[in-house]
């Protein structure tokens, strides 16, 4: 993280100019649970991409690739609703590198 | 070309908004205001303005929607009194806060309890620390004059504050009075078009008004507003003068009446200040060196400016048309100001100052009232003696 | 009038998710929270340029910590209580700045989001006025039945029996006393052009419950129900089953009623019992108890009620 600006550079008025900066921050760090899809069960329904509430499933021509890690927070409604149970929540000191560049 | 014509002080901020011709104005009706905004009403229901007027549920709505249309990039305008300012609170905060540079009427009133329909000076001295800038008008004509400076104070890039205009409730928002009306054009033409320096509409990018800040921004951001108030002052004289030059009325931080050979001087504001300059003109016929120093703008507090202006009077009352509850000795705001000003900034010996709290609830007060704080002074800087410095003027014991 | 984008993205997985996000990843919002989903849902059944209001409250604080936001679209929060006046303002902004030629008429939407404690209790003379006053946008109570950003305090759309740390359970208190007030209802009563009530779970239903909303030019209302799993007491994973349960047992049916006429969108198969909804929480789990058995069937009997009601102004029986 950058210093902090002072007074004197920071924009007036309270706004924020940089839309979406959110995706700075790194969400991924609160999950304790990590999901990991199966890809040969996957239909790519993207039914998890609809009830991630992270944004946090990504896909790419049509088709489920993994999880964004960098934000997901491992809350397992993904692995929930799944219509062929093709997501599993695995414990993240268990995870090693599974599902990591989705 | 102007026009003179008979209005009272709500029909002649009316008069200035039809010109200002805002984008949106969203007001509530509370007495002694309510007549600002009808009149105003007719010339939207006329066509005669551009203005989406939103008749809100409440002032609490009136703010909240000044706010919405100002971070949307409108120029906005609202009137209100007492417990509609009251009601306001909250959101003055974030108006000013989020730097958005509105202007509203206020007719100054008591605040309940007991309710009470009459001026006093309760309503905008509460939200004296809130960030807006605050600015008094004596009569009707100061009233429209202030409305159509306020608008470039606020807009005025280094600035960028809203700004309340205040005229006493009922004395001047129902007299008729003389007002020279500009044509509306060289009035347009000195406000100008708005420019926002942000806006939710029509931005090049998205923005995100009303943000979290933890304690590590939020100090900065406060200090911005502060910095604003630092250039306000420099601001509200450079719009004074291109004023004067346009139409030839000359406005500044404070006016100072007959106060240059003054041996004791009254500092009020608004309405109580003109009754205060027959009294001045009386008493100089029967040869007391008496002044009058009248505060225009009260956020920011001219201090300095204050200060040497009444560096040479021998004895100085300050007149608060409020009361600070709790405050020393029951002092107003004015008072409280003006003596920190010269407790700071003035020389020794300190000049001694009376603080006087009158006229609340619309209790009148006569020039022979003033006389009297007159008379008080000369005794004061006969004798060096202060005696009680603050005095409760008109209530019965 | 009516005005609408030609040809509106299709209603599919596949078409949705190209659009990019209009709140992005990132934002502090609890796992498993249904508010972001609803947001989510709601804009983007929009394809229509938007611009946000919201209400102070979880969502609020949780996606605009300074210096950074979630939001990809024009945003602004005033305060908790004045929403609807803040959009209405935006609202008259757009309409004179348009008017006046100051700025382009892009069919900018004005969505407005508030939680429950925002819209049925401090917000609501504020949202009332701005139905009533005609603006055109769009108001969405994400519903997660108590005041959730300061700790679990009931408001007044938490259910009878529900524990909340200001409707606590205690030795002679059951949970929250009283049934929870009808938003839905006193929004229709407005007379207004378009009412709904949704839920996340069923996607579709609700993003064109959006599109219609925003087709119209005046006031419209959704309420939608969004679990709050820290408040609820249930597995974050569970977030979609449970609201599933609630408009499967008919607590929270989803309908519409367009200029008057009400419609039930989603009628159950088989109409869930409502303890079943109760057992899936921690805030009802008192209720379980047999003592408190006569509170489930005084709710069952409530939900009941209710849900005729609904079927006959819908002429559905």
């Amino acid at each position: 993280m950058p210093e902090p600006k002072g007074w004197k550079e920071l924009p007036i008025g309270g706004i924020i100019d940089s839309p979406g900066s959110a995706r700075d921050l790194e969400t991924g760090a609160w999950r304790a649970r990590r999901p990991i899809v199966d890809k040969d069960k996957c239909t790519s329904c993207l039914q998890c991409w609809m009830f991630c509430p992270d944004m946090a499933v990504v896909v790419q021509a049509d088709k489920m690739r993994g999880f964004d890690l960098y934000h997901c927070k491992g809350c397992g409604i993904c692995a929930k609703i799944c219509p062929a149970d093709a997501i599993a929540m695995v414990a993240e000191a268990e995870a090693g590198t599974e599902g990591e560049g989705g | 070309m102007s026009d003179f014509r008979a209005l009272d002080g709500n029909q002649a901020v009316a008069e200035a908004m039809r010109q200002i011709n805002p984008d949106v104005v969203a007001a509530y009706p509370i007495t002694p205001q309510t007549e600002a905004v009808q009149v105003f009403s007719q010339f939207v229901a006329d066509g005669e303005v551009d203005t989406e007027f939103v008749t809100v549920e409440s002032e609490h709505s009136a703010m909240s929607a000044c706010v919405g249309a100002g971070a949307a990039g409108a120029r906005v305008m609202t009137c209100t009194s007492s417990a509609g300012l009251a009601l306001m609170w909250e959101i003055t905060y974030i108006a000013a806060s989020m730097r958005l540079p509105m202007v509203m009427m206020v007719a100054n009133r008591a605040l309940s309890g007991p309710i009470n329909i009459h001026c006093d000076h309760a309503d905008s001295m509460g939200t004296r620390d809130n960030g807006w800038i605050q600015i008094y008008s004596e009569n009707p004509q100061e009233a429209y004059d202030n409305m159509i400076q306020a608008v470039r104070i606020a807009e005025h890039a280094d600035v960028t504050l809203p700004v309340m205009v205040m005229q006493d409730g009922f004395i001047t928002s129902h007299s008729v009075e003389r007002v020279e009306v500009f044509d509306d054009a060289a009035v347009s033409g000195f406000v100008g078009p708005y420019a926002a320096n942000f806006q939710l509409l029509g931005a090049s990018r998205p923005l995100t008004f009303g943000a979290l800040d933890f304690y590590d921004y939020y100090f900065e951001h406060k200090r911005q507003q502060v910095e604003a108030f630092s250039h306000a002052t420099e601001a509200v004289l450079e719009v004074a003068a291109d004023f004067n030059c346009r139409f030839g009325r000359d406005y500044g931080l404070f006016q100072a009446y007959r106060l240059d050979d003054a041996e004791v001087a009254v500092v009020v504001l608004s309405s109580t200040a003109g009754t205060a300059k027959v009294v001045v003109d009386d008493l100089r016929a029967q040869g007391i060196r008496a002044g009058l120093l009248k505060p225009r703008v009260f956020r920011p507090f001219p201090a300095a400016e204050i200060v040497r202006a009444l560096s040479h009077v021998k004895a100085i009352a300050v007149m608060d048309r409020s009361t600070s509850f709790g405050s020393m000795m029951g002092a107003g705001p004015l008072f409280l100001e003006t003596a920190a000003a010269f407790h700071v900034l003035g020389r020794a010996p300190q000049i001694p100052m009376v603080g006087y709290v009158f006229g609340l609830g619309g209790r009148d007060i006569s020039p022979p009232d003033l006389e009297g704080v007159y008379h008080d002074l000369l005794a004061v800087a006969d004798s060096g003696d202060v005696g009680d410095p603050v005095r409760y003027l008109g209530v019965r014991g | 009038m009516v005005t609408q984008t030609e040809t509106p993205t299709r209603l599919t997985l596949r078409e949705l998710a190209k659009k990019p996000d209009r709140l992005t990843s990132g934002h502090r919002m609890c796992p498993g929270c249904a508010a972001p989903l609803v947001v989510k849902q709601v804009l983007m059944a929009i394809d229509e340029p938007v611009v946000v209001v919201c209400a102070t409250g979880c969502l609020e604080v949780a996606t605009t910590i300074f210096p950074q936001t979630a939001w990809n679209v024009p945003f602004i929060h005033n305060a908790f209580e004045n929403a609807a006046a803040t959009a209405s303002g935006v609202e008259a902004a757009y309409r004179s700045l348009v008017r006046q030629g100051k700025i382009e008429d892009d069919n900018t939407r004005i969505v407005v989001f508030g939680g429950d404690g925002s819209s049925y209790d401090i917000g609501l003379q504020s949202l009332s006025g701005a139905m009533e006053r005609g603006h055109r946008l769009l108001y969405v109570c994400y519903d997660n039945n108590a005041y959730m950003n300061t700790g679990i305090q009931r408001s007044s759309a938490t259910p009878v029996g529900a524990n909340t740390t200001t409707s606590p359970v205690g030795k002679v208190q059951a949970g929250k006393k009283g049934a929870r007030k009808d938003l839905t209802a006193i929004m229709a009563a407005h007379g207004i052009p378009y009412v709904a009530q949704a839920s996340p779970h069923n996607w579709r239903d609700l993003m064109q419950k959006v599109r219609k909303a925003t087709a119209i030019d005046g006031p419209s209302f959704i309420n939608v129900l969004a679990s709050c799993n820290r408040g609820w007491r249930h597995d974050p994973a569970d977030t979609i089953e449970i609201q599933r349960l609630g408009v499967d047992s008919c607590l929270w049916p989803l309908y519409e009623v367009e200029d008057g006429v009400y419609r039930v969108t989603y009628r159950p198969k088989v109409k869930v019992p409502v303890s079943d909804y109760l057992a899936s929480q921690g805030r009802f789990g008192h209720l379980l108890q047999p003592a408190n058995q006569y509170i489930i069937e005084a709710l069952q009997a409530d939900v009941d009620r209710r849900w005729e009601r609904l079927l006959r102004m819908a002429g559905e029986v």
